[in-house]
Formats: structure tokens, sequence, C-alpha cells
């Protein structure tokens, strides 16, 4: 350390910012996060000596770092801040709350500094009066103020941070006095050229077992340090990539080997092979990180809001040494952040509501970490007052997002998403925190878009559980690969569900006004055309016909290719911003035999293909006029025939599921036609007789729209389905009955709304008679 | 002031062009590509270069000039850039020439605006004219949608 030296020499402007300042920039983070992170848990476990030094040293050694380079402000902080721990280490002062927050507001005030420095080259204006005053006033609490010389005089002589000094080590393990180490280093500082140990063992003052095993310890931290490297990231991006071409040219070698004979060049092959295969799991360790890292942050930033709104929540973490891809770790960084400040504000009641309803006055926050089937599972759980469905649902209905007929319908499951839904947030008071109504929406974008899923389960006043799958690496995937009008795509596997294969267009495909169905099991699945979306010529043999069927955010749908290839692990690489404009492709990838092949962005396709609402309700609600009444009917409706010429309605979200029944099958009870479906009795009506519609052709085929609501289930029967529209009924009540709720346009035709419960109740069904076995 | 660079010259239809040599990256023949369905008219596909995906750029498209003809293949003047380099597909390549600084032009008022955009100047060599292209209007793709 050389005080001589100052800030105005070095002076460096950003552009000349030179090795050291950089490592020191490095190293001031890394030392603020560990301080932060070490004096919360400090705060729990009192009496640990182990991160007592670890706070010390964070703080000990930025300032002798900063102090070399000059920078004045830093430093006069910093020894402010040592000053007082040194007084724990003594163990003349106790960890209090209000220290913690003290020391931390310290911590802040450095890192803003630190982050000035790397701005500006300069540690910023503000020397922070205020903060050192009560640092001040920590310090002297309690003890004249006299004594905070010696302190200071004393932390002063303490060189070096990593590794410990010998003394240190012996008076922790207590094999010595601090006073004889102390006098011991007093002799060396004046002149005494013998070893601090030596002069402790000849002093009679410490058996020299016990300084040899203080040696040990001290030559176990230097090896530790000299284990690990510093590597640049974008390094081991470069090295990643070359990796990821290697693997590319590795099967080109491959396929190349099959042609030849010659065993020399095979078993070389071979090896390459297995190196490369070796080789690319060791650099994909090297950007694996552990959760941890990110988790880190959270115990300050809970604490923080705690305190804030006057709450207790005490923060358990498990398996933090779960590793994940440094991009996806990057990547679901402030989906966290934000998940945890949402169940600290929300979510976790105040000690006093707390104890009133039963519950321990501290809240409890798990945060959980788990590999499963090649992918990493995230738990967000607290035992705080969890989601008040009615209240969201109260709230989606006064916001417009759904109709109070919708909401009505809506299953928990779906209410409780509604949370995810942009624009809604419950907190009946908007705090600084949260509770803007931005958010959920943004963490469940967030997350989908590396290709993971949000599950939000919850229990009034018991708590919350929120559960993020994701992938272990975006950097190579497994993907599927399909040929479309000559070309070849990947699809990643993680959208995946199944592949169909039709023999022929007649089976279970269905063209109906333009939109295209597939009856996947009884549901429709929309269909999507590659070629026809991506504008390419077909090159399709007519007769069969492949679906993919995908997953796109909550809705699946089925992708119509040329041909099924095969699944193959690959290399994704970013297109170039050129191409941004361009949704529907993920990024690109080199195949084995060196073409280029587009990665199909598959939530892109879908809204492209409009099969998820959101693209199709924006330009409808641009059309409309008087928009809200129009936006909040939107809905999707499922379009049938009854008798010659009846068309009509239900809202889709009625409908569980379309079958067909044999006429054979059909049995009677209670002077009512039944069915048995799915080990229930579930009674039928046939709406051209209910409704009196005439010209109803007894076939032998019926088409059962199948309607359920509270665990029972009433077959519709119907002429026949016509279509699923989705769109804005402008509900007109030209002629409302009983059972209809009125008319409305649908696809360019007036239809006649049904209204199904009130149809049941009229046929004594649903209502009052049962239809269970 | 009488200082030399080093340009990179090409030919699209009859225009001679030039690029400064230190922001080519490299000059290949043509390269097999990939299309890409829906992207704007400009952006010819992407190719494969040494496991690298580059997307490539029909100079030709991009200032307004006729589609080459059937069966001529383009080559490639790769363009060094910080994002990763980029592609523009040309008809033939020069030689690389040294001008003087002091033949430098702006561009003529003459020519079409949508062309003038995309020059720095020109340079007037003893028999020919040589445009600067500006490489960084070349690669743009200006708000381009689907088709």
């Amino acid at each position: 350390m050389d005080p001589s030296r100052t800030g105005d020499e070095i002076g460096s402007p950003t552009d000349e910012m030179d090795e050291i300042v950089k490592e020191f920039l490095v190293e001031s983070n890394e030392g603020l996060d560990r301080f932060d992170r070490d004096l919360l848990a400090l705060e729990k476990d009192r009496l640990s000596r182990e991160l007592l030094d670890s706070v010390f040293r964070a703080i000990h050694t930025l300032k002798g770092t900063g102090g070399v380079l000059g920078y004045e402000k830093l430093v006069a902080l910093a020894h402010a801040g040592e000053s007082v721990l040194s007084r724990m280490r003594d163990g003349t002062l106790r960890l209090s709350p209000e220290i913690t927050t003290v020391l931390l507001a310290m911590g802040d005030a450095l890192r803003r500094m630190v982050g000035e420095i790397a701005a500006s080259g300069k540690e910023g204006d503000s020397d922070y009066p205020d903060l050192l005053e009560k640092l001040v006033a920590v310090l002297n609490a309690g003890r004249p103020a006299a004594q905070t010389t010696v302190v200071q005089a004393k932390v002063a002589r303490i060189e070096g941070d990593v590794p410990p000094r010998l003394g240190d080590i012996l008076v922790t393990s207590q094999a010595c006095r601090p006073d004889d180490v102390e006098a011991a280093a007093e002799l060396q500082r004046e002149g005494d050229a013998r070893l601090i140990g030596k002069i402790l063992v000849d002093g009679g003052v410490a058996c020299a077992q016990a300084v040899a095993e203080g040696l040990a310890v001290q030559s176990d931290h230097r090896d530790l340090s000299s284990n690990t490297i510093r590597v640049d990231v974008a390094l081991l991006d470069r090295v990643m990539n070359l990796v990821g071409e290697l693997v590319l040219a590795r099967n080109q070698v491959l396929q190349f080997t099959a042609s030849q004979e010659d065993s020399g060049f095979l078993s070389t092959a071979q090896r390459l092979n297995l190196i490369t295969t070796e080789l690319q799991e060791g650099v994909m360790k090297t950007r694996m990180q552990p959760i941890g890292n990110v988790w880190n942050k959270l115990p300050r930033i809970v604490r923080d809001l705690s305190v804030g709104c006057g709450k207790r929540v005490e923060v358990q973490m498990e398996g933090a040494d779960t590793e994940l891809d440094k991009t996806i770790i990057e990547a679901i960084k402030d989906p966290l952040t934000h998940i945890v400040r949402n169940a600290v504000d929300h979510g976790i009641e105040r000690p006093e509501v707390r104890t009133a309803a039963g519950k321990p006055p501290e809240g409890h926050l798990l945060l959980r970490a788990y590999h499963e089937g090649g992918q990493v599972n995230i738990e967000i759980s607290d035992d705080g007052a969890g989601m008040d469905t009615e209240k969201l649902k109260a709230k989606a209905i006064a916001k417009g997002l759904i109709t109070a007929d919708q909401a009505a319908r809506m299953s928990e499951r779906e209410l409780l998403n509604l949370a995810f839904a942009p624009g809604l947030s419950t907190a009946r008071q908007v705090s600084n925190i949260s509770g803007r109504g931005v958010g959920m929406d943004v963490v469940k974008t967030n997350i989908e878009k590396i290709g993971g899923t949000v599950d939000l389960q919850s229990t009034h006043a018991k708590g919350t559980l929120l559960r993020i799958k994701i992938p272990l690496t975006l950097a190579i995937i497994p993907a599927l690969i399909v040929t479309s009008g000559g070309e070849r795509f990947a699809i990643p596997q993680v959208s995946l569900i199944e592949l169909v294969r039709c023999e022929s267009e007649q089976a279970g495909i269905e063209d109906i006004h333009g939109a295209t169905v597939y009856r996947l099991r009884g549901n429709l699945l929309p269909l999507v055309d590659l070629n026809r979306e991506l504008q390419l010529a077909s090159q399709r043999n007519s007769e069969s016909v492949n679906i993919v069927v995908l997953q796109a955010g909550e809705r699946q749908f089925g992708l119509v290719v040329d041909e099924i290839n095969d699944t193959e692990e690959i290399v994704v690489k970013p297109l170039s911003k050129q191409l941004k404009s361009v949704a529907c492709f993920a990024g690109a990838t080199i195949m084995g035999d060196g073409h280029v092949a587009l990665i199909l962005d598959v939530l892109g396709l879908a809204q492209m293909a409009r099969v998820l609402c959101e693209v199709r309700e924006q330009s409808l609600a641009e059309h409309a006029s008087g928009a809200s009444e129009t936006a909040a009917r939107r809905e999707s409706w499922l379009l049938f025939r009854i008798g010659q010429s009846g068309r009509m309605a239900i809202p889709l979200s009625l409908v569980s599921r379309l079958e067909e029944f044999p006429a054979s099958s059909i049995e009677r009870y209670a002077d009512r036609e039944v069915i048995q479906y799915r080990g229930q009795i579930m009674p039928l009506v046939r709406l051209s007789q209910a409704l009196g519609y005439a010209g109803s052709a007894d076939s032998e085929l019926l088409q059962v729209v199948v309607y359920s609501a509270n665990g029972r289930s009433v077959g519709l029967v119907v002429d026949e389905i016509l279509d699923i529209a989705e769109q804005a009924a402008d509900v007109q009540h030209i002629q409302q009955t009983e059972t209809l709720k009125g008319a409305a346009v649908i696809q360019q035709r007036v239809t006649d709304l049904l209204d199904v419960p009130a149809l049941l109740a009229g046929q004594k069904l649903m209502a009052a008679e049962g239809a269970r076995a | 002031m009488n200082r030399r660079r080093q340009l990179c010259t090409f030919f699209l239809q009859d225009l001679y062009f030039g690029v400064e040599v230190e922001k080519v990256q490299e000059v290949i023949r043509y390269q097999e590509m990939t299309g890409i369905p829906l992207a704007p008219a400009v952006i010819a596909g992407l190719i494969n270069l040494r496991g690298q995906i580059v997307t490539a750029i029909d100079l030709r498209r991009q200032l307004e000039l006729a589609d080459r003809q059937a069966g001529r293949l383009p080559m490639n003047v790769v363009i060094r850039r910080d994002d990763g380099p980029i592609s523009l597909l040309v008809d033939e390549i020069g030689d690389v020439v040294e001008v003087e600084e002091d033949s430098f032009e702006n561009p003529p008022h003459t020519l079409e605006s949508r062309r003038r955009e995309f020059l720095r100047g020109v340079y007037k060599l003893n028999d020919k004219l040589l445009l600067l292209l500006d490489t960084e209007k070349a690669v743009s793709v200006a708000g381009a949608h689907a088709a």
C-alpha cells in the first residue's frame, strides 16, 4: 500500500483504464456481493467467526486496493465500515439489525462508487457524510471515543487478505492468545527477522504442532486461490463456438467414414468422435454456473423489502449448487427477482396478520432447484396469503380482460393463470416495489423465450408455489428435422408433443371455411400448413399428411410439413439483426452435410398463423369502435348446424370435447336418451328437437358436443360441426328466447347464440337432475 | 494532402464499386445458400462460412438494379463487422486498387437519390469512375417486413 500515489497520477479515463483498475472492479464487485451475502448470513449466525472474517476481509481488501489506486472517498468509507467490523471481531460490539442496515447501506454506497469508477474512471462526487456519521455513531456506541483510534491503528496493520495471516489462524483455532500474536508482530516490526510462527514457538506461547497446522491451513488457502483462474466470458463463448464447429466437422467426417474401409482411418475417426464428444461436454461445463450465483442476491432483496414493509421473512434455499448454462442464468435473473419480490410484497403477510391466522410470525420463502429429465426445475414457494381467485376474477372482469360469463366458467387453474395476464395486479395498494401490473406477464414471456414454462399453484391463505422448468442449455439442443418445400427446418424438441401421420386427407382433417382442423382424439387441433405460412412451393405427395403437434404457450397446434426426417442435436446460432423482422425463426444451424437449416420459432410461427388469438384480437380491436364492450366479448366460438339450416354457436370454452357416437349405442334411462361415456352415464339432448328445428336426418353417426360443468357432462347432439371462429361477437338481442342469448354475425353470417345453461335448466338437466351413474 | 488508400473493387452490372480493404474480411466464390422464407427481398439467404452462419445481401436488389441473369452465380464480398460478418453478393471481383484522396469527390447529384444513399463518394480514375460503397448502408435492411 503506497498512500503517496493519488488518483490524479493515474487519473484514468475509461479508454485508458489499465488492467489493474479492471481487476480491481471485478474483484470489488465480487467482494461486495460476498459482503452482502455473508453479512446477511452473519445476522442469522452471529457467532460465526468465519463469516465475520469473510465480511471483514471483503471490505479490507476493497480499502487496500482502493488505497493503492488512490480512490480516497472509497477508502474513507470502507475504513469507517472496517472499523465497525473490527470492533465486532474484537468482541466489543454485537451485530444488530440496525448495524446490519448501516453496513449494507455502506456496501451499496461502495458499489455505487465502484460503478462510477467503471463508468467514468472517477469515484463520484458524493463522499456520503450521512453514512459516515452513522458508521461513526455505531462505532462509538457505548464506548469512549478515545479507543476508536486504537482500533483504527490496529486495523491498519492488518495486511493482505488471502491467505489469512498465520497469527489470525492461530488465534481462531485458539492455539494462542491475540495479545501474544500482537506482541510477536510488534517484534517483527521492530526489526526481528524471524517468522511469526518461530517467534511464537520460541516465546513458548504456542506449540510447534499448532503452528504447523496453522501453516497447513494457510497453504490450503493459497492452493485454492491458485487452482482457479478468471476467464473472460467472451473467450469461453468463442471456445464454445469453435467446439460447435468441431462437432459439425466431426459429423461430416463420420458421414464420410461410411464410405471408407481403411481401418486406420476408421479408428482415427472413431477416436476423433469420442474426443469431440468429451471436449464438448467439458466446454459445456465451463459455461455452467450454480444457480446459487443468482440466488445469492435474493436474501438481500428480501431483507430490504421485508424491512421496508414491516414483514419478517426467512429465506431458505435448496439445491443452490444446481448448475445451469450461463446464458440461462442471465435470462432468469430478472424473472426470479421479480417473483421473489412479489412473494414478499403480496404473498407473505405482516407478522400480526400471520399470528392471527395461526401461522408463525416469520414468513417462509423457499427456493428450490433440482434436475429432472434433462431440465431444471426451480420452485419458489411461500407460506403467505396465497392468491385469492375471487379477487383475481373480479379484477380481470373490472379490467375487461374477461367477461363475467367467461369467469364463471373458468377452472381454478385458469383463474390462477390470470395472474400472468398483462395489466393485472391484485395488490390493493400499489407499492413502489411491485403491483404496477407489469411483471408477471413479463416473467412468463421471458421464461418462455428461453424455452421454459411457468406453472402457478396457490391455495388461499396457505401459500403460493411457482414452478419454472427450463432447459439446461440453449447452445446445443435436440431438435426434430423436417422438410417442407424442399428446405429443411429444425423444430426445438421442447415444443414437440407428438407426430401424427394421416394416410389420407379424409382421415380426420376437416377444412371448413378456410380454417383447417384435425380431430385428434376428439379434440379439435388447429392445423398450420408450413408451406403456406412460409410461402414455399409444396412438394408433397398427395396421399399422406404429416402433422407435427406443437405446444405454443397454452395452446397446441398441428404443423403440416412435407416430410419428417429425424431428431438431431443441433448447435443454435443466432440470426443476424437484418433478419430480426422475421418472427418465425429462432436461429439457424449447420447440418451434418454443411448446409444451413433454419430453426423454427414455434411461438412466433403460431402467432403468425394466428393460432394464438393475440394477433387476431389486436387487429380486430383496431377495427372495433367503442372497443371495450366488443373487446370484452371476443371469444372463440364453436359453430354448428342443427336441422337443415339452423346455424348456431356456443362459446368454445363451454365445449370440453367433440365426439362421434354410433346411433346404436344410445340407451334409455328415465325417459331420456343417454350414452355411456367415460364411466359415466351422459344424457343426450337432441338440439334440433329441443329447439324445434325440422329436417334433422336420422343418421348412423351422432355428432356430439360434450358440455361439462360441475363434474357432469351432457352431450348436445348437433347435425354438423361447422367451424371454430375466433372473433368478437356483437350480440344483438333481436329475438331473445329462453334458450337463445340472441344473434350475432360470425364469419359474415347471422348466427344464433345458444344459451347452454338455460337450455339445460329447461331440460331439467344439470340444475335439478343428476346425471351420474 | 495526398493520402492513398486501398480499395477492394467489384462489379455490379456496369458499375465499378470499391470498399476499403480493411473492411473486407475475405472474398469467396459462390457458396450454396439457404433461402429465408418471408425475409426482405434484399436478403439472399444464409451461407455456411467455415461453420459460421453468415447472412448474404444481394447488392443488386439493395441498389434496385435488375436481377442477375439466371445461371450467373454471384461472388461473396464478406464485410467485417462488430456483430459478425455479412456477405454482399456481387457480379465480379476486381483488383485491389490504390486511389489518391485528392481524386475523391462527393456523389454527383445527377445520380438517382436511392442509389446515391449507398455511396460515400466517387474516385476519378484515369479511365473510369470508382464508386465508394457505404457499407453501413449496404448491410442495413430498413424496417423490412415480411412480404
